[in-house]
């Protein structure tokens, strides 16, 4: 069943795919405009650690990792969930029912409405940085630091692709709300690139325990940068990758409930 | 004149009443702010060193990134590109209107009325509770308003020019989505100007798009006072100008190419 | 056991009242007002296997809300609903796969994609065998007459043809029941012709149920020997379209055409009523039961230079249009 649906999504995605490319130099030019928006971003970031040395004792790659970490991950949640991003006009347009009336799970036809390319603009921006910074670095990478790197930006798609389903799934409600989530998404984006303890204490906290964001980079790096540190950092490094999944599972829910809700009400 | 003046206070009407996007814009951007206001916090706290700005000023800087943002934020106008993808453009030709005069002052009111909308809920916020100071001095205040005016006028030409760029369709798409990048370096909205390396800045004296934002907000801080903030002023004025002619020269050189070509 | 029952369907909406102005919206923000809109009242029906019913009614009156109860997309208040033995929202992923729906307003098609890859597509979201995928499409292609069209895209076909392509669409994982809303809206008279009768081929030979909601009394007087009724949430009528007629009136229509070269004088007859001139064309309606059509034209044809005439049953517009005055509608 499963093996199923992932055959159907690999076929929404090739439709996507295809459907793209036939516009391919429109493609290009908006994938290097991606590139370079974000590119600049991270130059004005170097542009100030020139300035000041260092953040909180933080330096430009162990800024870098963090930076690429979050980057790649949105990246790919901007590509993969995006039917979920635009939701609104589905349901506006009353194209859902659509939806409704065939057997397979709306979630699945959703995810699988748009794979939209361009977004590698950020996917190559962000694995740039975080290469570069890995270099720089001075650390001895292991196979076990760079599954634990894979692992924490997968965990990372989890929680955005969550947050995604998750404003997709206000609209069921109300359709003006889902700017709480852009916040959270692309106001979190900002917020992971930088180590999280630069921030307030209750800023930290509500990225810890209630989106958890931090579980993107900040442990998992941490881990990393602090080979000697404390196994219970370890012990965080590692499961945070299931914390993303679990925020993901999570916003599904919350979406099912959104469904079940548009049904007993309608449009 | 009048038809323009009909216009623009039209649209600017019509589009005072997005005001729930407004206010759900406003608080995106607070948010924003108080992310940056933390990361500058940060920085400052870094290095004891004298900057080019105070930790003050440039925390008020960023606020007023915030509250001015939309002027950095230069999209084609949707509708007009619209109109040129499908051919249509050709009827606008054929109204009693200057196209350039119609062309500006729609993107003159579609930048105001949200800017209007959103900067003054994000200028008391951060007043209140950011701590975003007071102008430097009534002067200050006084020709800090005038420039960010001028600012607007100029964010309008620039949406001009990039949708007159999409006369000449593939390399009008390439400039209209590659020119925001630029924008938004040189106009200090990703990290103010003077902190930039001075080659940066060097550039920046050069090109239009410090007028938008980096000119006003320096004399609101005092960094720009006296005989300095008039010539910053008259200098944007000379942008402006230079501008609006390059728009009507490349829109009538794009309108001909479209004719010629049969639409 | 029939196929459809339903007893009692009865759903409910809560539509936002909000006064207009600013004052309206300031209000709206304190205090939602909400206004209870009855969208089904008590509807009782039931469909055997292999009908082809009509289910018409006007706007607002009940039908899309009746057939997304049936299609599972929408939970009623209360009733009983069981179609082919399922609750239809209940067990929805299930449950839709054995039914076809097509939209006349909206497309499920892929409107990027060629006609073909869209069928294909459906294929696997209905998880047909290719065994039975195959010769099931190309049936479907050639009553359908698609042939010609099948690379090419979606959005590029006439109304006509993507109408025709829904209809195969809907059609390709062999549903049992088939949900059909306005199929022949805005199409030219050919392809009308051609949807009606691959429409009444289907329920005839391969007993698939078909319930047609349309405005089109053409289609239903073609293809329907059973009509429901819906106004303002209820059944108004059910059955026969001669029993609808004859529930709503038992009148008759005469048209007469008068003679070129003569000067017009208006044609009446006591017992009779005028319903329409068009400057030669006159229209009298009459009771048979008071008058034999027979009686009438003897009479008409005594008194005037009569081209041209013939008798027909009054228009299923007006008899739906009485048949809710009858009832109190507005």
């Amino acid at each position: 069943m499963i093996w199923n649906s992932l055959r159907l999504y690999f076929r929404y995605a090739g439709i996507s795919f295809r459907s793209q490319m036939e516009y391919r130099a429109s493609f290009l030019i908006r994938s290097l405009a991606q590139f370079t928006v974000t590119g600049v971003e991270f130059l004005g970031l170097v542009a100030l650690f020139q300035r000041f040395g260092h953040i909180d004792g933080w330096t430009l790659p162990q800024v870098g990792l963090f930076y690429g970490m979050v980057s790649v991950a949105f990246a790919t949640a901007e590509a993969i969930p995006r039917g979920f991003d635009v939701f609104p006009n589905l349901i506006k347009s009353g194209d859902f029912d659509r939806i409704l009336i065939r057997p397979r799970s709306p979630a699945l036809q959703i995810l699988g409405q748009e794979f939209q390319l361009m977004r590698v603009g950020r996917f190559v921006q962000g694995m740039l940085i975080l290469l570069w910074s890995a270099s720089r670095l001075g650390i001895d990478w292991t196979l076990s630091s760079i599954t634990l790197v894979v692992l924490a930006i997968l965990g990372g798609v989890c929680l955005f692709s969550g947050l995604f389903v998750f404003g997709a799934a206000l609209c069921f409600w109300t359709i003006e709300s889902i700017e709480i989530v852009n916040c959270l998404t692309y106001g979190g984006v900002e917020t992971a690139q930088f180590p999280l303890s630069i921030y307030r204490p209750w800023f930290r906290s509500f990225f810890t325990f209630v989106v958890p964001l931090a579980t993107i980079n900040y442990f998992p790096a941490q881990a990393i940068l602090n080979p000697d540190g404390a196994s219970s950092g370890y012990l965080i490094a590692w499961l945070s990758p299931l914390a993303g999944l679990a925020f993901l599972l999570v916003c599904l829910q919350f979406w099912r409930i959104g469904v079940r809700h548009y049904t007993s009400t309608g449009s | 004149m009048n038809a323009y003046l009909s216009i623009l206070v039209s649209r600017f009407q019509i589009l005072l009443q997005y005001r729930a996007a407004a206010a759900a814009g406003v608080v995106t951007q607070v948010f924003w702010g108080v992310v940056r206001a933390m990361i500058f916090d940060a920085f400052y706290r870094s290095s004891a060193g004298p900057q080019p700005l105070t930790h003050d000023q440039a925390i008020a800087y960023i606020w007023l990134g915030q509250a001015m943002l939309l002027l950095t934020l230069l999209s084609v106008d949707a509708d007009v590109a619209a109109m040129i993808r499908n051919g249509s453009v050709a009827y606008e030709m054929t109204r009693p209107l200057d196209l350039y005069s119609l062309w500006f002052v729609r993107a003159l009111s579609g930048r105001a009325a949200p800017l209007l909308m959103r900067s003054i809920p994000i200028f008391g916020i951060a007043g209140i509770f950011f701590g975003l100071t007071a102008p430097a001095s009534l002067n200050a205040g006084g020709l800090f308003l005038l420039s960010a005016l001028i600012g607007l006028l100029t964010a309008a030409a620039l949406i001009a020019l990039l949708t007159i760029s999409l006369l000449w369709t593939v390399s009008g798409e390439g400039v209209s989505r590659l020119a925001p990048g630029a924008i938004f370096v040189f106009s200090g909205i990703i990290v103010p100007l003077p902190l930039l390396p001075g080659w940066v800045q060097r550039i920046a004296e050069v090109l239009p798009f410090r007028g938008l934002i980096d000119t006003p907000f320096r004399i609101y801080l005092g960094d720009l006072h006296g005989a300095k903030a008039v010539t910053a002023i008259l200098l944007q004025l000379a942008w402006l100008g230079a501008l609006i002619v390059w728009g009507k020269v490349a829109l009538a050189r794009g309108v001909r190419r479209l004719v010629v070509q049969g639409g | 056991m029939d196929q459809i029952i339903v007893e009692n369907l009865t759903k409910t909406f809560r539509v936002v009242r909000r006064k207009p102005g600013l004052r309206g919206s300031l209000q709206a923000l304190v205090k939602r007002e909400y206004q209870e809109v009855r969208a089904l009242d008590r509807v009782s029906f039931s469909i055997a296997a292999g009908e082809l019913v009509g289910y018409i009614g006007p706007n607002g009156a009940g039908k899309s809300t009746t057939v997304k109860v049936l299609s599972g997309i929408l939970v009623p208040d209360s009733g009983n609903v069981s179609v082919i033995g399922k609750i239809p929202w209940r067990d929805r992923v299930e449950y839709v796969r054995r039914i076809g729906v097509v939209f006349g307003q909206r497309t499920q098609l892929w409107w990027d994609l060629p006609v073909l890859e869209s069928f294909d597509l459906l294929r696997d979201i209905y998880s047909v065998p290719e065994s039975r995928y195959r010769p099931i499409r190309d049936t479907l292609i050639k009553k359908l007459d698609l042939g010609s069209f099948l690379h090419v895209t979606v959005r590029q076909l006439s109304l006509g043809q993507r109408m025709r392509c829904e209809i195969a669409a809907s059609l390709l994982h062999e549903p049992e029941l088939l949900f059909l809303d306005e199929p022949t809206i805005g199409l030219d008279a050919v392809s009308k012709i051609v949807v009606r009768e691959f429409i009444a081929d289907l329920n005839r030979d391969r007993g698939v149920t078909v319930i047609l909601t349309t405005h089109d009394m053409d289609d239903i007087e073609a293809l329907c020997r059973r009509v429901m009724v819906i106004g303002d949430g209820r059944i108004l009528s059910d059955g026969t379209l001669g029993e609808l007629r004859a529930s709503v009136t038992r009148e008759r229509w005469l048209t007469v055409d008068l003679e070129e070269s003569v000067p017009i004088t208006p044609v009446s007859d006591p017992d009779a009523r005028l319903i329409r001139q068009e400057g030669r064309r006159f229209c009298l309606a009459f009771d048979p039961q008071q008058i034999s059509a027979a009686e009438l034209i003897a009479r008409i044809v005594r008194g005037w230079p009569v081209h041209d005439l013939f008798v027909e049953n009054p228009p299923i517009e007006s008899i739906i249009a009485r048949l809710y005055s009858k009832q109190g509608t507005p």
